[in-house]
């Protein structure tokens, strides 16, 4: 299967591990990301004013592209996949932005929300399968024991996203189950990291971060694991104390498929 | 020429708001064949019907035709009618201009156009009915009930009382149903048991009455008055007779590991058990999954102490085959299951308890022996928050829980509320509720109580959240009236779990081809009307099987139930359907795919000498065993050879139909 890929503005600067660790990994289970040219930046926000037409437009032209190769839009940041996925679903039920929106563009044939937007998580459950990943797994992670942190932009609005139940997820922690290791199930597992805030309200973001780490803590976890930049970043750098290293889900991938130190680092 | 009269009904305003009555009857007084045609405000009335009367007679007419409402609604009533004035019922035909023009268009033009072309089709198919006759067939003067809860119980005593044999089928090893494992019961707070096992023992003593636990019906055909149903009785691994119910065995079963059912899987039983102290029939049963002579062929440890030697490690499942004349549908309900709901951290602490769960850490039977102990560390709690609505009155789009209102939860939690306020007054209670729906006799002062003179915190709004905080239970919800977040450090959660159908009751369901809403429950016959019954002849409602329900209105039910089966025991034979399908035997080729649709077997082969105008000699031709053939008209679309008709609904007369309505 081969995917158009979108892997945004992070994953080529600060998140490069989870860019690269996903590549590698996608490529070890047979499946084709073929990155989509010129994309530009999504944004990171969804705009939630209902005029906004000029913001989304850098999401359709990513989505007009994949429509093009006929192939579903694969995409690995959270954000990226949280806003692609919100404007594609505009582009299904707005008619208002679905005309303005082509008759800024002026594409040759109008985008009329045909694409289909694939988080890398959701390839690994539909597409690759966690079964054949079981299998495919060399460096089973055993006696681990991983908390899933989900955060809220995967999971949320849950009519929009489809992603898993917004209140009792599970993709993750099969993930977690697939690669060998052991799933904690916490309760903070789904709430905000407070990640935007952290500018602009410093202690408000560490006492989420703290909130989470300590939640995943309690229930005995080793490691948290999560998809997204911005919650990697300020689980780790807006902590009070660094209770718990933070990693991305790729990057166990990538050691559970025992693809280390095969390439020349 | 047929001498046809036209009825056109104004159902008050209900068809005359939006359909020129006038107007159609006018029209079809035109049509060939049509001597008579009229309207009028009610035409089911005794006036409308005596206006159909006197014109039948009148007019000598041959045929009727009825503009109005459903045939489901009123065509029982004017063939009746027409019976009385002597006119063969079936000689009356319904143009539904209710259901099908008036309630759903909005122009009168166009549904007053749509009327006529009804009508018309009416009459065209009329002038094509025949006189037909209904056959009879007897009754069984038995019945069968499915599921031996309180709903079943009650049914059965009743019909049993009445002089009619009752056979109850019921899945687990012992009756009582979900009630049994109740520890009070509103409004009056009576414990669930002293008003259950007499019942419950009633039911096993009644001479008229036969239970068969551990059991469960297998295949059902035939049709009303005339069931034939097959009944598994599963193997129990013990003699019932020579049994005495003394519970040795129980207490010397080395294996521990199975989950007491009756207890909510709150604590462990043995492989050999008795589900609870007062069960009936007091007998014990082997489970034998967790059974370690079933297992390792060792052990036999319970046939070594039984000393009525009643352990039979060697016994069968046997198949019983019995005939009914009716069949009751009392499969009940359970909660639903609660791990999805894990924003209320279900899985994540066993101090978060559903209320059933809750019901039986209460009980004097129960695994606390009725001490109210948090199940994590067997501490008293201090402060116990109920959440109603889990799984209630969700969205449509929801991903989980049910769009429906489960109507018990609002007086069970006010009872736990109550009830843990006067047996720990030091315990804080909380209840967060979306509305509180307390609308029965002394419910809602049952509630109010509640509030007022045992002091629980009632909260309107919902809960978003428990997290774990170490042995605390922190509760994050809002409070709706005052408009602010509210943070409660719980010792203990309740949810209030929506109630669901037995899963059992959907095999059931298509087993006696009863027809079943989109939750499971099943459909009755109608939703004022025939509360009670299914619209499939001879299978009747009880309990929550039809909707949730709580005790007082599932008895009330269970006994319009058993009204209804006696009503129909009563009878010596019943009057059949003639609309049933026929084999034109020189048409037929034998094919056999008539009888492979047939939903009820009614269709057999049989060698069979034919003479005809072509062809004359013996040929494999397909008979309709009338009695049997419910007029589903399957048959008669699938027959290459047009051979298979419909009494009633024949291919001559549908086509007349569509031609008149295509004119």
């Amino acid at each position: 299967m081969t995917y158009s890929y979108y892997p945004g503005c992070t994953l080529k600067t600060k998140a490069k591990g989870l860019d690269r660790f996903g590549r590698l990994s996608a490529e070890a289970l047979g499946v084709q990301l073929e990155e989509i040219e010129n994309w530009q930046c999504c944004g990171a926000v969804y705009p939630q004013a209902s005029d906004e037409i000029a913001t989304k437009l850098s999401a359709i032209r990513a989505l007009d592209a994949a429509k093009g190769k006929g192939q579903k839009l694969l995409t690995l940041c959270s954000a990226c996949h949280h806003v692609i996925k919100r404007v594609n679903h505009d582009m299904q039920t707005d008619a208002n932005l679905r005309q303005k929106a082509n008759n800024y563009l002026q594409l040759e044939t109008p985008y009329l929300g045909e694409a289909e937007v694939v988080h890398y998580l959701e390839m690994l459950r539909d597409e690759v399968g966690f079964d054949n990943l079981r299998k495919a797994v060399k460096n089973p992670l055993k006696g681990v024991k991983i908390a899933a942190y989900y955060g809220c932009l995967l999971l949320r609005p849950s009519g929009v996203m489809a992603f898993d139940d917004p209140e009792c997820p599970r993709i993750i922690e099969d993930f977690v189950t697939a690669i060998g290791a052991t799933p904690v199930i916490y309760s903070q597992r789904n709430e905000c990291c407070g990640g935007y805030m952290a500018l602009e309200d410093k202690p408000a973001a560490q006492k989420r971060v703290d909130a989470i780490l300590k939640s995943a803590k309690d229930a005995g976890a080793e490691l948290i694991i999560t998809a997204c930049p911005l919650c990697m970043y300020n689980l780790d750098a807006n902590a009070t104390a660094n209770v718990l290293p933070v990693k991305y889900f790729t990057e166990l991938l990538y050691q559970a498929l025992g693809l280390e130190g095969k390439e020349g680092e | 020429m047929q001498k046809i009269g036209v009825f056109v009904c104004w159902c008050g305003s209900n068809i005359a708001a939006t359909v020129d009555v006038k107007a159609v009857a006018n029209a079809l007084r035109s049509e060939p064949g049509v001597v008579f045609s009229t309207e009028y405000q009610y035409m089911c009335s005794e006036n409308g019907q005596n206006l159909i009367k006197d014109t039948i007679r009148d007019y000598k007419l041959d045929g009727i035709v009825i503009c109005s409402c459903s045939p489901r609604m009123h065509e029982a009533t004017f063939r009746k009618t027409a019976l009385a004035a002597g006119l063969n019922p079936y000689m009356v035909e319904i143009a539904n201009i209710r259901e099908q023009v008036s309630w759903i268009h909005k122009d009168m033009t166009e549904a007053t156009d749509k009327a006529i072309v009804l009508g018309r089709a009416a009459i065209a198919k009329v002038k094509k009915n025949a006189p037909l006759t209904a056959g009879t067939s007897p009754v069984t003067k038995r019945a069968l009930v499915i599921g031996g809860g309180i709903a079943g119980i009650q049914t059965a005593l009743d019909v049993a009382d009445a002089g009619y044999e009752v056979d109850i089928v019921e899945k687990s090893p012992t009756i009582g149903g979900r009630m049994a494992q109740l520890d009070k019961t509103f409004p009056t707070l009576d414990c669930a048991a002293c008003i259950l096992t007499p019942k419950m023992v009633e039911a096993n003593q009644h001479e008229n009455i036969n239970l068969l636990t551990y059991s469960e019906v297998e295949s059902v055909s035939g049709f009303v008055g005339s069931f034939k149903a097959k009944i598994r009785k599963k193997a129990r691994f013990v003699d019932e007779v020579k049994c005495t119910g003394c519970g040795v065995c129980t207490e010397k079963c080395p294996s521990r590991k199975g989950l007491n059912e009756f207890n909510m899987g709150l604590n462990t039983r043995g492989a050999v058990y008795i589900p609870f102290a007062q069960a009936v029939p007091n007998k014990a049963v082997i489970d034998a999954s967790n059974c370690i002579h079933f297992r390792t062929g060792k052990c036999g440890i319970c046939e070594k102490n039984c000393s009525a030697g009643a352990i039979k490690f060697d016994q069968q499942d046997e198949i019983i085959e019995r005939d009914y004349g009716a069949i009751v549908v009392a499969t009940g309900f359970k909660p639903i299951d609660a791990s999805a709901f894990d924003e209320y951290a279900y899985n994540q602490s066993k101090d978060v308890v559903t209320s059933l769960e809750f019901e039986r850490l209460m009980n004097a039977a129960g695994p606390t022996k009725g001490t109210l102990l948090r199940p994590s560390d067997g501490e008293h709690p201090h402060e116990i928050v109920f959440i109603q609505c889990v799984g209630s009155r969700c969205s449509r789009d929801a991903s989980k829980g049910k769009e429906y209102c489960s109507k018990i939860c609002c007086m069970y939690t006010a009872k736990h509320a109550m009830l843990v306020r006067e047996k720990y007054p030091d315990t804080k209670v909380h209840v967060f509720y979306i509305d509180v729906r307390t609308p029965g006799k002394n419910f809602d002062e049952f509630y109010r109580r509640a509030v007022e003179q045992y002091g629980v915190d009632y909260i309107k709004g919902m809960v978003g959240k428990v997290t774990v905080e170490g042995k605390k239970l922190r509760v994050q919800g809002s409070d709706l009236i005052s408009n602010e977040q509210v943070h409660i450090d719980a010792d203990m959660v309740v949810l209030a779990t929506a109630i669901e159908p037995d899963p059992t009751a959907r095999s059931i369901g298509t087993m006696l081809t009863a027809s079943m809403d989109t939750n499971d429950f099943f459909t009755e016959a109608h939703p004022k009307l025939r509360p009670v019954e299914s619209p499939t002849a001879g299978i009747f409602l009880s309990g929550v099987c039809q909707g949730p329900k709580d005790i007082p209105e599932t008895v009330s039910q269970a006994g319009a139930a058993a009204s209804k089966v006696i009503g129909l025991l009563s009878k010596n034979e019943l009057v059949g359907n003639p609309c049933v399908a026929h084999a034109n035997e020189l048409l037929c080729n034998g094919c056999s795919q008539c009888e492979r649709v047939c939903p009820y077997g009614a269709i057999t082969y049989v060698e069979k000498e034919v003479r005809g105008p072509e062809f004359r000699g013996t040929k494999r031709v397909a008979v309709v065993n009338e009695a049997v053939c419910q007029g589903c008209g399957a048959c008669t679309v699938t027959c290459p050879s047009t051979a298979m008709d419909l009494k009633g609904f024949s291919n001559n007369q549908i086509m007349a139909e569509v031609d008149a309505i295509c004119r």
